[in-house]
Parts: structure tokens; C-alpha cells; sequence
């Protein structure tokens, strides 16, 4: 049989062959939750008569969503996690070292893996070319007691990304104005596998971002094939060892394939509230902003970080407008503040913060006030979401955003990038 | 209302309809995170940023009537628990993202897929989950839902797959 590179994995993980619409319980290799859903999870785990994990270093608590704490609740939710994990010699990745996503693409998820997250954007290791997804407490409970999950084998929408990227449009574009073609449930239940000659050459960041998307259209997960891109991005990390190539088979059955012609697009926005809602920069009425959030699994990576500081560089923030800056990783931070590209950020006029989600999930660091507008880097611009119903939360790329924060209104980076 | 029987469960109530798009932001936003480790608390905001008076109006055994995509967004488990904990009886959409509707059934809250355009706000409903019938009683109207796979009939009525595996210590689908 020609397998999709979901059917490949899962099947390895079942035992035996299996196709798109097949059900198997399948071993998973690492399992992880973070503030907001580990501790249900740990509850979950003791009431279904645990007290132990079955595979210690591969399950990992985040501390990212609330890190550091703004309220005491959230303080004793820390602890809980912290205490089982000490019990049960799982991980904690505690405040600071940052946002789960990133923190398991540098240092936990490989090629070929299936991998179950309490958090929608696991997905964003499918980059790697492993099988990740996002699923509730329960059943990340399990995946910690069992290191087991169930799951359907996806069907899968194969989308190629051809031709050429223009200047000024970023990964973040194509994902944008993927979804705004596909709609914000045109893969529901799908795997998304991505391919075609301008994504076979996309970087790892460039990857993450596409990746992290796919949920935004329903996906349960979105997959690149492992290269030898892929490769020197797990050598840069010290994880050569866990490299293997996958890819599809010829003849590989697809629900569908969709071909992008990427040198149609243009530098994109998701407008409120939900992003699908999309529309090229350049069609866009003035739009003033309060906020820019430059960070998250999506955009919080050192390339994001220095594409907005070549942007900013020289210049000031707009008068009026404050930009948040949030590294998506200890590390990111420590080479933005090596590579002086943090410095150049702050001296624009921009407030960095310590490495986390930030405000993308509405908890703390930047919460908006009534009728603010925020235009972000982040996956998500769901009402409330950034913590207030009344607000409005634009979506764009690193570029889009830090040209904005100059300009004051969501403006298009091709005037400063063409 | 519930009626359960020996082979049959038959929930009565009340229709509370909503439109499509329903992220988990509006069942349980973001800035009410730190409640989530008082659920019962939490369930007071139920949708509250969809429906500010929802919480107040909801009686056991109503129905949360949803259009396309209900439950996008966050893998929160806490959203379909609150609507369990308010005492909706069921969720009926046209369509449920997929997390959103996996958490539904493994807290033990019927997630029914069906053409909820024949569903107004305030129509009662008695839906029989055994037989896969909502019989809309203001209306007049049998609609049938979808039925669930295999596995997940095997999880609810086990009570939820922590249930599930607390019996088994293992999955036993």
C-alpha cells in the first residue's frame, strides 16, 4: 500500500497496517501538557488510579501559560505540577525556559514520533515530520499513565506551496492565506502534508509556523516530510541522532491536493474574530493600532525577531502604539541578546518579556483595554482571546507587524522590505 | 431533565441556540484561567462572553444548540466540562472541531452532530441517545443525529474514558 506520511507513522506505532479511517490505540512517544491543562490532567491521572508516569523523560509539564505567575491561583496550579513531577520523575520546564511548542521542537520531538500535547498547537512538531497533536486533559492523562493514546488514522489534504515567495511575504502569509482559502474548518479531522518546491525549501522556522497553523483550519495535524533541511536543523540542536527521513509514497492516497501558486501572495491579515477572515495587507482600510505583539509558538523565533529588529532598526515606535516583544524560547533569547537584536528592538521603543506565551492567551503581559486594537504574531484572534471580549485582534507576520508599530496602523512591509 | 433506564437515556429540555463558530475562548476564556482550578466557579461563566446571561438561565438537562465548527480552538477540557457542570445535557452542532468534541465525550457530554437549522432557541427537545432521535417537541420534527464511532460509544458509556480506564487499567476499546 502507498502510504500518506500519517499512515506511515501510525501504522508503525499500532503494529500493524493501517489506512486513512482505520482506529487502532497506538504507543506514543512523548506526552506533554502545560499550566492552563496539566493540572486536570494530574487529577485525572489519580483518579484513574495512577501515581505514576510510564515514561518519565518524555513527559513534560510547561510552565508557559501564566510564567511568571500573575495570581496566586495560578501560583498553586504551578505547584501541583511541580510536586507530581518531582514524584513521578516527569519534566518540568519551568518559568522562563518558554513557550511548550518551541521548547519541544528544540529539544524533545523527532522524525517519525507521535506525539500528544494538552495544548490545540502540538501540532507545530509535525514540521519535523513527526505525527503531533493536540488533545484534552483525559486523554493527555492517559498518555502519561499508559504512554498510549487512540486515534483514527487522518485523511489527508496534501497542499503544495509552488513557484516563488515574493519579497516582504513570509511563511506566515502562505499559512494565512491557506486558511482563508480552506476556511477555518477545511481540514477537520485531516492531516495536512505539505510539500511542493517552495516548501520542500522553507527553513525549520518557516516550517514551525506553517505547522502551528494547521489547527487554526480544523487539522489534527500538519506535516512536513523530514530532509536533509531537517537534518541540520536536529545537528544544530545536538540531536543528529534522532533524525530519520520520512516522507510519502508515490501513489500516496489524498482526499485532496491543493496547489498554491505562492507568487500570487501577498503579505496577509486574519481580522477579527476569527482567522479565516482574511484579507492582503494592501486591500485593507486604515486600521489604527494600539498594541503589537511580536512572539508565540507561531512568530516568537529568532528569525521573527530579527526580521522585526531590520525593520525597527533606526526607527521608533509610533507614538501611542506599545510593542511586546517575547522570545518563544530561552534560547531565542539568550541569541537575540548575543546578536544585539533585542538591543535594537528596546532602543525602537519596544518592551521585551520573559519567554512564554505572553499575552496571546489573554492571562497577562499585555491584556487589551475596551475597544483596543492589537495586531499580533500569534496563531489565534478569537474574541477575548487576548483577555477582553470588547477588543480586536488583527493577525499578520513579524514583518507586517513591526512595520506597523512604526507606522501606527497595519501597514504593508513591502514599503520598507520591496 | 434525565430520565435513565436500564438500556435507554433520555434527556428533556430546553433549547439554547448559538451560531457557528463557538471557539472555547467564548465557553471558557482566557481571562477567567486562573478559575480553573475551581470548576464549579468556572461553570458560572459558561459562555458568558456569547451569552452573558447563559449561565444564570441554563436548567439541567438543556441544550446548547450550535450551528458549524462548535468548540474551535483551545484543547481545553474545561469547556465542555463547565457546560457539563452548568447542566447542559447535550451539545448539537452541525458541525465540532475536533478536540473539542473528543474532550466532549471523554467527560461523559453527548456531542451530537445534526442539522440544528431546525432548531430554534427555546424549542424543546427530548433526544434519545440510544436511538439517535431528537424529537423536537415545538416544532413537531424528528431530527436524527449521527452516530458516534465504536470507541466512543464504548468511552461514554463507561462514564468518560477516565471511567473508561480506571475500570480497565487499560484501554479496552
Amino acid at each position: 500500500m502507498h502510504k500518506t506520511i500519517s499512515e506511515k507513522i501510525i501504522s508503525k506505532h499500532a503494529g500493524r497496517e493501517l489506512e486513512a479511517g482505520d482506529i487502532a490505540v497506538v504507543d506514543v512517544d512523548v506526552v506533554m501538557s502545560q499550566d492552563g491543562t496539566g493540572p486536570l490532567a494530574v487529577s485525572q491521572i489519580k483518579k484513574m488510579g495512577f501515581n505514576k508516569v510510564k515514561n518519565p523523560s518524555k513527559s513534560i509539564f510547561f510552565i508557559d501559560h501564566a510564567a511568571p505567575s500573575p495570581r496566586s491561583e495560578l501560583s498553586n496550579a504551578h505547584i501541583v505540577l511541580r510536586e507530581f513531577a518531582s514524584q513521578t520523575g516527569a519534566v518540568v520546564s519551568d518559568v522562563g525556559e518558554g513557550v511548550c511548542h518551541q521548547i519541544l521542537v528544540e529539544s524533545y520531538s523527532c522524525p517519525g514520533d507521535i506525539i500528544i500535547g494538552g495544548d490545540s498547537h502540538t501540532c507545530t512538531s509535525g514540521a519535523l515530520g513527526a505525527f503531533a497533536t493536540g488533545m484534552g486533559s483525559t486523554d493527555i492523562a492517559v498518555g502519561y499513565a499508559l504512554a498510549k493514546t487512540w486515534l483514527m488514522v487522518p485523511r489527508t489534504i496534501r497542499v503544495n506551496f509552488n513557484k516563488r515567495i515574493n519579497k516582504g511575504v513570509f511563511a506566515k502569509d502562505l499559512i494565512i492565506y491557506l486558511i482563508g482559502k480552506i476556511t477555518s474548518n477545511g481540514a477537520t479531522y485531516k492531516a495536512l502534508e505539505f510539500g511542493g518546491e517552495v516548501g520542500n525549501r522553507l527553513s525549520m522556522n518557516d516550517r514551525f509556523t506553517i505547522s502551528n497553523m494547521t489547527v487554526e483550519a480544523g487539522a489534527k495535524t500538519g506535516i512536513f516530510p523530514s530532509d536533509n533541511i531537517t537534518k541540520e536543523y536536529l545537528r544544530s540542536q545536538g540531536r543528529l541522532d534522532c533524525f530519520k527521513e520520512i516522507s510519502a509514497d508515490k501513489g500516496a492516497k489524498y482526499e485532496k491536493v491543493i496547489d498554491i501558486d505562492c507568487s500570487v501572495i501577498e503579505p496577509m491579515v486574519c481580522q477579527p474574530h476569527t482567522v479565516d477572515n482574511t484579507l492582503p495587507v494592501s486591500s485593507m482600510e486604515k486600521i489604527m493600532v494600539n498594541q503589537v505583539f511580536i512572539g508565540t509558538c507561531t512568530n516568537g523565533r529568532f528569525s521573527d525577531l530579527k526580521i522585526a529588529a531590520d525593520i525597527l532598526k533606526s526607527r521608533k515606535v509610533a507614538s501611542g502604539v506599545r510593542l511586546i516583544v517575547v522570545p518563544a524560547s530561552k534560547d531565542i533569547y539568550l541569541k537575540t541578546l548575543k546578536e544585539g537584536v533585542l538591543e535594537t528592538l528596546i532602543s525602537s521603543g519596544a518592551v521585551v518579556q520573559s519567554p512564554g506565551c505572553g499575552p496571546c492567551v489573554g492571562v497577562h503581559q499585555g491584556i487589551l483595554g475596551d475597544g483596543e486594537v492589537c495586531l499580533s504574531t500569534q496563531n489565534r484572534n478569537f474574541k477575548g482571546r487576548m483577555g477582553n471580549p470588547n477588543s480586536f485582534i488583527y493577525l499578520s507576520s513579524p514583518a507586517t507587524a513591526a512595520w506597523s508599530a512604526v507606522k501606527g496602523y497595519i501597514a504593508d512591509p513591502r514599503e520598507v522590505l520591496g | 431533565m434525565f430520565k435513565n433506564k436500564k438500556d435507554q437515556k433520555i434527556i428533556i429540555g430546553s433549547s439554547f441556540k448559538f451560531g457557528d463558530d463557538i471557539s472555547t475562548d467564548l465557553i471558557a476564556p482566557g481571562r477567567l484561567f486562573h478559575l480553573r482550578s475551581n470548576l464549579p466557579e468556572l461553570a458560572k461563566h459558561v459562555l458568558e462572553d456569547a451569552d452573558p446571561g447563559f449561565a444564570k438561565k441554563v436548567k439541567p438537562g438543556d441544550f446548547v444548540v450550535g450551528g458549524s465548527n462548535f468548540g474551535l480552538g483551545s484543547s481545553r477540557e474545561h469547556a465542555p466540562l463547565v457546560m457539563k457542570i452548568a447542566g447542559v445535557g447535550a451539545v448539537l452542532a452541525k458541525s465540532f472541531a475536533r478536540i473539542f468534541f473528543r474532550n466532549s465525550i471523554n467527560v461523559g457530554l453527548p456531542a451530537l452532530i445534526c442539522d440544528t437549522d431546525k432548531i430554534d432557541s427555546g424549542d424543546i427537545l427530548e433526544i434519545d441517545l440510544k436511538k439517535g432521535i431528537i424529537n423536537n417537541k415545538t416544532k413537531n420534527l424528528k431530527l436524527k443525529f449521527n452516530p458516534l464511532p465504536e470507541v466512543m460509544v464504548k468511552i461514554l458509556n463507561d462514564g468518560g474514558l477516565a471511567s473508561h480506564i480506571a475500570r480497565n487499567k487499560e484501554f479496552n476499546l
